[in-house]
This record gives structure tokens, sequence and C-alpha cells, in this order.
């Protein structure tokens, strides 16, 4: 009758330690909503695979050999082997974006660039921190604000904190009505923030709103060839939403799609929270490098705004440079309401979803550039 | 210092040209575009 005590025995404090972080994911997920559709999947998984022995990952039966376990085939199939669940998630966020305000203002494109500061000022400090150039990447990326490609990222450079990275990054976009406003109001005026700006957009026509996915791909693609399987598939996805003849595919992309990946990814990266790779020092320098990620990208993207304004006539409100991170739409949401809040009759909704969509952009391009850089720099 | 940290470095220098470059391409890109195919 030993087997019936095994799992009580086998169980170590870094086990349970794990449950205790697992909780806490479904807790946030249910009682603060944050992220609910991956945090809960993230956290039951954490708990799933720190059971001693658990059937969801692989085992060697004694006079067996080894047995797959779901979890772990998961990995192996979904992410490991072609990055196929956060590439397929790409279909679906493509599908879900309405470019309309940044093609009617194309140069709030220029903050999705700028907002990508973030990333490569984390991999400095993570390698300043003793990380190697690869981990210290992959945990840049955090600062992507895009969960699907700071998980891509970090599978592609085989960095050993998926997982920890995986939870950064969904936290903090989860936190982003939080960690803005904090960072803004480090680099901001009061001045700054009542600056208005006007709406006036261009029309735009449906030519140019089937081309520019096409044309997307293809620019990235050739100048940037890492980023066309990240670039490419959400294009893809938005080409479906645009096209107008694919209507039913375009709502099964937008709902089903992305449901059902999302529920699979999150069970998915609970592979990499197993205690003996989770519970390291390492695990907490990540959280707060990719808090920093998210502060830096802020900052970058409001002080690019007022070099700008150095030229120009019309200023632009800094908060909506701050807007270029890729964590659509809360961080368009916030930038409505602190303007809002510095002058009652400041509407920066459409500058402010043009940058972020923008950064959407913008972060699959540097996901890609990193995927593309990184290798060259090791040699 | 460390050779990581210089090649981090690096990483920023080439990484954020690449981003603006592409970025500036798709703009110029987007403005031909919205200039051809405007509506009158």
């Amino acid at each position: 009758m030993e087997f019936l005590t095994n799992g009580i025995t086998q169980v170590t404090w870094q086990q349970i330690l794990m449950w205790i972080i697992g909780g806490t994911l479904i807790y946030l997920a249910i009682a603060k909503e944050l992220e609910p559709a991956l945090l809960l999947p993230m956290g039951f998984g954490a708990i799933l695979v720190n059971i001693p022995s658990s059937g969801v990952l692989n085992q060697t039966l004694q006079g067996i050999g080894e047995v797959q376990g779901i979890i772990d085939w998961l990995f192996e199939v979904g992410i490991e082997a072609s990055e196929m669940m956060p590439l397929l998630l790409f279909i679906g966020i493509g599908a879900m974006i309405d470019f309309g305000p940044l093609l009617s203002n194309p140069r709030l494109l220029l903050f999705g660039a700028a907002a990508q500061f973030g990333i490569f000022a984390t991999v400095t400090v993570a390698t300043l921190l003793g990380f190697s150039l690869t981990d210290a990447a992959a945990i840049g990326i955090i600062g992507a604000a895009d969960g699907p490609t700071s998980i891509l990222v970090s599978q592609v450079l085989k960095s050993n904190f998926i997982g920890p990275i995986a939870v950064a990054a969904y936290s903090y976009m989860a936190l982003v009505p939080i960690i803005q406003p904090f960072a803004i109001k480090i680099c901001t005026t009061e001045k700054d923030r009542k600056i208005r700006m006007k709406y006036n957009p261009k029309s735009v026509s449906r030519m140019t709103r089937l081309l520019f996915p096409i044309v997307v791909t293809l620019i990235a693609g050739l100048v940037a060839p890492a980023s066309i399987s990240l670039v490419g598939f959400l294009m893809f996805g938005n080409l479906i939403r645009e096209c107008g003849v694919l209507r039913s595919l375009s709502e099964t992309a937008q709902k089903d799609l992305v449901n059902l990946i999302t529920l699979l990814l999150g069970l998915t990266i609970s592979a990499s929270m197993k205690a003996e790779y989770f519970v390291t020092k390492e695990t907490l320098l990540i959280m707060v490098l990719g808090l920093l990620a998210f502060v830096f990208d802020t900052i970058a993207g409001a002080l690019f705004a007022k070099f700008l304004n150095l030229f120009l006539k019309e200023k632009i409100n800094p908060m909506v440079g701050a807007a270029g991170i890729s964590a659509f739409p809360m961080s368009s949401r916030v930038i409505q309401k602190m303007g809002l809040e510095a002058d009652s009759q400041n509407h920066l909704l459409m500058h402010a979803v043009g940058a972020n969509v923008s950064g959407q952009i913008a972060s699959v391009i540097a996901g890609g550039v990193i995927i593309g850089l990184v290798p060259a720099l090791l040699l | 210092m460390d050779i990581d940290v210089i090649k981090s470095l690096e990483l920023m220098g080439m990484g954020m040209a690449a981003i603006f470059f592409v970025i500036i391409v798709i703009y110029a890109a987007v403005n031909l575009m919205l200039k051809w195919t405007s509506e009158k």
C-alpha cells in the first residue's frame, strides 16, 4: 500500500511553492480579471505539472518504459517543434486588428518603433546582471508587450526561462493600467499631458486596407526575413478580415481560433513551470526585468514624441508616443483616461489607438529582428 | 566590460536601426498607397 502515500512523501517545498504560485495566478485571473484567458490555464497547469510523478509529464515506468504525458507532448508539438501555437494565435490577432486609425494618420507608425527601445535597454541590463546574450534577449522581449512574441522568441533562442518570461509578459500586459501612468508621469509634465491634438483623419480606401497587409509582409520579409513568420501570420489574419469575402473565416479566427489556441497555450506553457526550473533567483530577476522593460518602453515612446515636438508646428501629446507599445487596447485606454484627467476636453483615444496598433506591428518586427541578429552576434 | 554587455549594446544599435528602417519604409509605402488609391 506504499504507492498510496508516494505522492505525499515525494512532494518538495518547491512544488508546494509552485502550487501557491499557480493558485495566485488563478486568483488574479478570477478575482482581478487580469488576462484570465491565459493566467487561469497557466495557473492550473502550474499545479498539474508540479504534482510528484505527474501523469501530464513524460514518465519512465518500471517494466514499461517511457510514457508520454499530454502537457510535455503539447509543448513538443505545439511550441518546440514549430512554434505553431503562438503563430496560429497571430492569425486571430491580425483578424481582430483594425488598422484604420493608423492608416488614416500614418506618422503614428513611428511611435511603434520608438516604444520597442525598452526591449533592447532591458537586454543590456540583463547582460549586466550576468545573463547570457540569448537569455537576456529572450528576457528583453517581454518589452514587446506581446505574449505570443515573447513565447516564440524565447523558444527560438532556446532560453531556459520560457515559463517565467511568459508569466511576466502576460502579467505585466494586464498591469499596463498601473505601470504606464507611473512611467508617463516620470517623464512628462502636466503641460505635456494637456497638449490637445486635432483629429483630421485621411480617408482610407478599401484598396489601401487590402494592400496594407500584403505590402507590410513584403517589406518586413525582404528587410528582416526572420520576422516573416510573425509578421506574415499577423498580416494574413488581417487580410482575412479586410478582404470582405471571408466573413465567416474572419469571425472564426477572431473568436474560436483565438479562444482554442489561448486555452491550449496557457496549459502548454505550464510545461516550463516545473519547480526545478521555476523556483530560482533568476525567476525573480526576470519579473523585475520584465517590469523595467515596460517602463523603458513607455518612457522611450513619450520621449520620442517630445523629441519630434522640437520640429513640429502641431505638437504631439507625448502620452500618445507611450501608446506605441503592443498592449492593445489597454494602453490606448490608459492614454485616453490620462488625457481626460489632465484636461476634460482632451480626447486622445483615436491617436492612441493608431500608435497602439503600430506597436503591434513593430513588436513582431522587433521579435524577428532579435531572432535574426542574436545568432549573428554569437558567431 | 563583459563581452555579452558589448554585444547587447551592438544589438540595441542594430536592432533599433532595423526596426526604424522597416517602419519608415512601411510609412512611405502607406503614404504612396493613400495617394494612389484615394477616392475622389
